[in-house]
């Protein structure tokens, strides 16, 4: 099995040659297989949100490399950055962050609309999502009508657009109340086993953490502990 | 990404503040507005003012009687309270003789095709036949006259080369005296001889004509105000015979010269100008003037672009204001879309796309103004056209430059904000609150 995300010493700093110069992430490294679900646990004020944005090429690492499915992150233009975001990556908010006064289906289709699919193919593949994660009868609808349980469905649905290499979650079940977390959970579990994704899942929740295959614990900017996760 | 979703979002974000949306719009559609109601005003008057020239014949050159500017007549007039009422203080020994035209055909004889002169009699005259009786104005012609004022004749003949030099008492009636006088039918009519009631006596006049009164010819605006009122039409006699009637040697304030085909007609009203003042070298007061149309209506449409062109500066300026307006509803749009924006960049999208996607926006909005601006313009423009008694053209012109300018506000206005979108730090956008 191959590495997809392989963090060698990473390391990040803000406010860099100020006063107030900080140094959030003390030299990470860290590998994940491709197909495996990790979960990083941390308090708040870990880093393990910075450690996310590193991942989701969302920022770059003061110093360290980063490969991602074989791609030198770090040497990325931002351009080159948005198109691996497009292509490698499928982010799940804690808020959903679906784009208001479009549908579902069209929210589904917007991560290949920037990777220049075509019309047809884009709704193909949508409804072929929304029946995925169950929710084929919502297609039509509004995300400020849906419940914050299919609001999330439709968002991993998103995540899934462009069958990216990771899944990045970002604390998923956070605003969910535990019943609808837990079928969000079972959601993962099942793009785990049938669809083999390798998902990142970021959860200040040991409990959650205790279903992945590898819990990674962050604390005050370094990996402190990296357990096995019992399986479910 | 594609422009056709683009517009799609753009559209959608609109709608779901659709008063907002109006408000921006407001300064685009005013402003596109009164631009095409002026080019409309403007375009109707010009091709207006253009076609009637035409009907009057640009080319042709007008010999008037003038004042001499610093005569002492001049100054004695403003004093001449009797002047004033009459309008003119031009005596008969300053008019254009018979012999000066004589001349100047034989000196222009390349030039000149023919001369319109016409003498109208001022009293109003009665024309009657039996018992029954129509109100007619007098209006003695020459033969060129109907080189420019062309009369459909609906019985009868045009007056001979006889009927002019003999001074026959012979007329052409309008097709409403007919109705009048012989139940509207000219075959009857025409050969018929009718009693012209003078101020003081009577005259019998031969009809040996009788013309459509419907027809329109830029002659009618030779028929005062007064004729049209009190129901009068024209009855037109030889020139020379109208002159007898009223007593007076033939002479005129006025005459139109119509040109051979191919002649420079500003050249020969400057030369027409010069031959006349010698004739007036002894005239303190008056002397005669040429003018032709041509330099007129180029002095007119000059006019008319200048006036368009200083209400579009005005008009301008409402829309750069306009523009203003879109480019704040756009920084607000911005702001209120952070999250949105840092989502779409999570997704994939590059700084282009959502820069592309923001000023698409904008141009729609200023699009959809300009639109409004349009209809809302050609309604005003038809409006105005219609009170100034001008048929309406909307402006084809005017209309493209209208969307395209609306469009190039959008773009420039709408660059900035987009920019700022763009630009965004995806991090600190999604967290956005």
């Amino acid at each position: 099995m191959s590495s997809i995300i392989k963090l060698d010493n990473i390391v990040k700093k803000f406010y860099i040659g100020q006063p107030n110069e900080l140094e959030i992430l003390h030299g990470i490294s860290l590998e994940v297989e491709e197909g495996e679900f990790v979960a990083i646990v941390g308090p708040s004020g870990s880093g393990k949100s910075t450690l996310m944005n590193i991942i989701g090429a969302l920022d770059r690492p003061t110093s360290g490399n980063y490969f991602l499915d074989g791609i030198n992150v770090e040497e990325a233009t931002d351009s080159e950055l948005s198109e691996i975001r497009n292509q490698k990556i499928g982010f799940v908010f804690q808020t959903y962050n679906l784009i208001a006064k479009t549908n579902a289906i069209k929210n589904i289709e917007l991560p290949m609309l920037y990777a220049g699919v075509d019309r047809i193919e884009r709704r193909k593949n949508a409804e072929r999502l929304l029946e995925l994660v169950e929710m084929s009868d919502r297609a039509k609808h509004l995300p400020e009508e849906l419940s914050g349980g299919q609001k999330q469905r439709v968002a991993i649905a998103r995540a899934m657009a462009n069958d990216p290499a990771i899944i990045l979650a970002d604390e998923p079940t956070g605003a969910l109340d535990s019943k609808t977390g837990r079928l969000v959970m079972d959601l993962f579990h099942k793009l785990h086993k049938e669809e083999h994704k390798t998902i990142v899942l970021i959860t200040h929740s040991n409990e959650l953490a205790e279903e992945t295959d590898r819990i990674i614990h962050i604390k005050d900017g370094t990996i402190v502990d990296i357990t096995k996760g019992g399986d479910k | 990404m594609l422009l056709f979703e683009n517009i799609s979002l753009a559209l959608t974000s609109l709608k779901s503040n659709k008063m907002r949306a109006f408000l921006t719009m407001l300064g685009i559609i005013i402003g596109i507005g009164s631009v095409i109601a002026i080019f409309t005003v403007g375009d109707s008057l010009t091709i207006y003012v253009s076609q009637s020239m035409q009907e009057l014949g640009a080319n042709d050159v007008y010999v008037m009687v003038t004042q001499r500017e610093n005569s002492e007549q001049s100054s004695l007039n403003r004093m001449n309270l009797s002047s004033l009422t009459t309008g003119s203080a031009v005596d008969e020994e300053d008019y254009i003789s018979v012999q000066m035209i004589n001349d100047m055909c034989e000196k222009f004889s390349d030039e000149v095709y023919a001369v319109n002169a016409q003498h109208q009699i001022q009293d109003m005259a009665t024309a009657g036949i039996e018992n029954k009786t129509a109100k007619i104005g007098l209006m003695g012609t020459n033969a060129g006259y109907y080189i420019t004022n062309k009369l459909e004749l609906t019985a009868g003949t045009m007056f001979s080369e006889k009927d002019y030099s003999e001074k026959k008492k012979v007329c052409i009636v309008s097709s409403k005296l007919v109705e009048k006088l012989f139940d509207g039918d000219s075959e009857k009519a025409v050969g018929k001889e009718i009693t012209v009631n003078l101020s003081n006596r009577d005259e019998i006049f031969t009809i040996i004509g009788v013309y459509n009164a419907n027809v329109r010819t830029s002659s009618s605006s030779n028929s005062g105000m007064m004729m049209v009122l009190s129901g009068a039409t024209t009855m037109y006699i030889p020139l020379k015979t109208a002159f007898d009637l009223d007593r007076k040697t033939e002479s005129f304030y006025f005459i139109q010269v119509i040109t051979n085909v191919g002649v420079d007609s500003s050249q020969l009203a400057s030369n027409l100008s010069k031959f006349f003042e010698s004739y007036y070298r002894n005239n303190r007061n008056y002397t005669v003037g040429a003018f032709n149309l041509s330099g007129m209506v180029s002095m007119l449409t000059e006019m008319l672009a200048t006036l368009t062109m200083a209400i579009s500066i005005v008009a301008g300026i409402a829309l750069i204001v306009g523009g203003i307006g879109v480019m704040n509803i756009m920084l607000v749009s911005v702001t209120e879309r952070t999250r949105e924006i840092g989502t779409r960049k999570a997704l994939g999208a590059k700084n282009s796309s959502i820069r592309t996607q923001f000023i698409v926006e904008a141009m729609i909005i200023c699009l959809i103004g300009g639109a409004l601006g349009i209809v809302l313009g050609m309604i005003l423009g038809s409006i105005a056209s219609n009170a100034l008694g001008y048929p309406a053209n909307a402006s084809i012109k005017g209309i493209i430059i209208s969307l395209l300018f609306s469009m190039s506000i959008g773009l420039f206005f709408g660059y900035y904000p987009a920019n700022k979108a763009a630009k965004m730090n995806p991090i600190d956008a999604l967290r956005y609150e």
